[in-house]
């Protein structure tokens, strides 16, 4: 257990000259193109962008899913060639195994480094106490709430020890109440266990507000539009959403977004042969005209 | 555990909160007195309702169909079918209690449940690791799949034949036949499930340090489960379809034969005999199933 909760902070992610497409009927297709991105050791980075902007995709090459056309994705200078307990993933639909409690689903990762019954049962105890859940080990996944399976998500990635934790809209399913508690918990068990986390969200606020910067990304083919660092001071309060500084990043963020969004729709609308609408940019951006 | 690091930042005094209303933790209530065997009985008969209504029409529908049967036969009814020689209830009962007490019936009903255990065990046996493997290795998959997909509209019956010339004796080709029947079913069934498995759920194993026997073994396999299940219940009912077919045309004992030999040798009793021997066992058969299904799928028959 000490090993999970102590230590000097680690995960240093570096995403290098990096591109990846795939192959269609009409020839490749470019879904992330010449990105680069780094976390530090300890660092909390999101990215952002416009829907199908390619932050999964980005997010699943460092999980090891998929691998990069061009470029390279290393972590503590080892390249990445495919998924490890190292990097600890969180999914949006939880993805927690239906036919296994709460805990079986926690001592997973423990489970497959071949740690001993008695041993990962006290490990995933302890988890799930930090996480609330100790009442619910015995459950099965179905019966909790969204908010109960994506803590039982996070703690299961977690388990392991991973250097590197990456979440991919992981409050995306839940309700607002329950989507702030949830950023809480994620920020405590981040500063606790010292690693570093790459978090993928379409929510400004929520990457304001957990970030220490924050990547926006521009529309298909996606790439690196802008980084934002959050000066921010830590631990964060709810309060700190209504001041000026907070409301400027996210005013800047924003704008950023809408750009890229309006530009993704725009596509899609003369691919629609939607010939009435004509906009004339006369040099201003998009967001600046609608 | 210790751990010093687990200080709360002042803005969590909202989490513990939030955390128990998530659960169900029992909410403060006045002390009541301790319920009454009356209140206890009550309370179960209202959450119980539902499940008590449906056995009681249960019973009373089952009592009308023998009612409607007993007087169909009583007054020898002709309406477009003729039921001057089917057997009234009380004649089949009657040569059930001196079934009971023959052997040679026993033997029957003995002998097909053995060729309905070793066929369907052996269709299970082959054909979910089949459906399995062929679920995740493509190639295999190429392979089988064409052949099963020419093989299994097959009736199983018109295996017969077939089955006498290649086994050398009756009761090996009657048991082959079984295991014809539920084979198919039980294999497309796991492929099924091997082919809706979440991927997004091995990614997660995957990223969990997981490596392909685990992954096989921890998520394909139980993910498959449920379908699997629906593969044997399909599979168990088509066994006693094919057996009883087999029986009939090939047999020299079994359920199947008993109800054949009972139409030649003008038993009539024992026809009905035979096909409510045969109903009660095909039902007993599948509810053992079921009950197994839940017993491997704890996760589901908490619904």
């Amino acid at each position: 257990m000490s090993e999970i909760l102590a230590g000097e902070p680690k995960g240093h992610i570096e995403v290098r000259n990096f591109s990846l497409s795939y192959d269609s009927i009409e020839g490749p297709v470019q879904a992330v193109t010449d990105t680069q991105i780094h976390v530090q050791p300890g660092e909390f980075v999101s990215i952002v962008g416009p829907s199908g902007c390619g932050k999964s995709t980005l997010l699943n090459a460092v999980a090891g899913f998929l691998k990069p056309t061009t470029g390279v994705v290393t972590v503590d200078g080892e390249r990445v060639n495919g998924p490890s307990a190292e990097r600890g993933m969180v999914f949006q639909q939880y993805s927690l195994f239906p036919w296994k409690t709460v805990r079986e689903n926690v001592e997973f990762g423990l489970k497959m480094r071949g740690m001993a019954r008695s041993q990962r049962e006290r490990a995933a105890r302890t988890l799930l106490g930090l996480a609330g859940l100790e009442a619910f080990e015995k459950h099965y996944p179905e019966k909790l709430s969204g908010g109960m399976k994506q803590r039982v998500g996070i703690v299961r990635a977690l388990a392991t020890g991973p250097k590197v934790l990456l979440l991919d809209e992981p409050f995306g399913a839940l309700d607002a109440q329950t989507r702030v508690i949830m950023q809480q918990i994620l920020t405590n068990m981040w500063q606790r266990l010292k690693i570093s986390v790459l978090f993928v969200t379409h929510d400004i606020d929520e990457a304001i507000f957990l970030s220490d910067r924050v990547y926006c990304m521009t529309a298909r083919p996606g790439s690196i539009k802008a980084e934002i660092p959050i000066p921010l001071e830590r631990p964060r309060q709810q309060s700190m959403m209504m001041s000026s500084e907070f409301l400027a990043l996210r005013r800047g963020l924003m704008s950023l977004i809408r750009e890229e969004s309006l530009k993704a729709m725009g596509g899609e609308i003369s691919d629609m042969g939607m010939q009435g609408l004509n906009i004339e940019l006369h040099g201003h951006s998009l967001a600046d005209v609608i | 555990m210790s751990s010093p690091a687990l200080a709360r930042h002042p803005e969590d005094n909202n989490v513990p909160a939030a955390i128990a209303e998530a659960g169900p933790v029992p909410a403060v209530t006045p002390p009541v007195a301790p319920p009454t065997f009356g209140t206890i009985a009550l309370r179960w008969y209202r959450l119980n309702q539902g499940r008590l209504r449906a056995t009681a029409v249960g019973i009373i529908s089952l009592l009308a169909f023998l009612l409607v049967w007993h007087l169909l036969t009583t007054y020898r009814v002709v309406f477009f079918v003729r039921f001057t020689n089917v057997p009234s209830p009380l004649a089949v009962y009657a040569s059930f209690t001196k079934a009971i007490h023959d052997p040679k019936f026993l033997m029957h009903v003995v002998l097909s449940c053995r060729r309905i255990f070793i066929g369907f065990s052996l269709a299970a046996i082959v054909g979910v690791p089949l459906g399995l493997v062929m679920g995740r290795f493509k190639l295999v998959h190429e392979i089988v799949f064409p052949v099963a997909e020419v093989l299994r509209p097959i009736p199983a019956i018109a295996w017969v034949p077939m089955a006498i010339m290649l086994w050398p004796t009756n009761e090996q080709s009657i048991v082959f036949i079984t295991f014809l029947g539920s084979f198919f079913p039980i294999l497309v069934n796991t492929l099924h499930g091997m082919s809706l498995v979440d991927p997004v759920l091995v990614r997660a194993a995957q990223c969990l340090g997981a490596r392909e026997r685990s992954i096989f073994r921890e998520v394909y396999f139980p993910a498959s489960l449920p379908h699997i299940f629906t593969g044997l219940t399909v599979g168990m009912g088509v066994a006693w379809v094919s057996l009883i077919a087999a029986e009939m045309i090939s047999g020299q004992y079994g359920i199947g034969y008993f109800t054949w030999e009972a139409y030649s040798l003008v038993q009539y009793a024992d026809i009905a005999l035979g096909m409510i021997a045969i109903g009660v066992l095909g039902l007993g058969s599948s509810v053992l199933i079921r009950g197994a299904g839940h017993l491997v799928m704890p996760w589901r028959s908490t619904r």
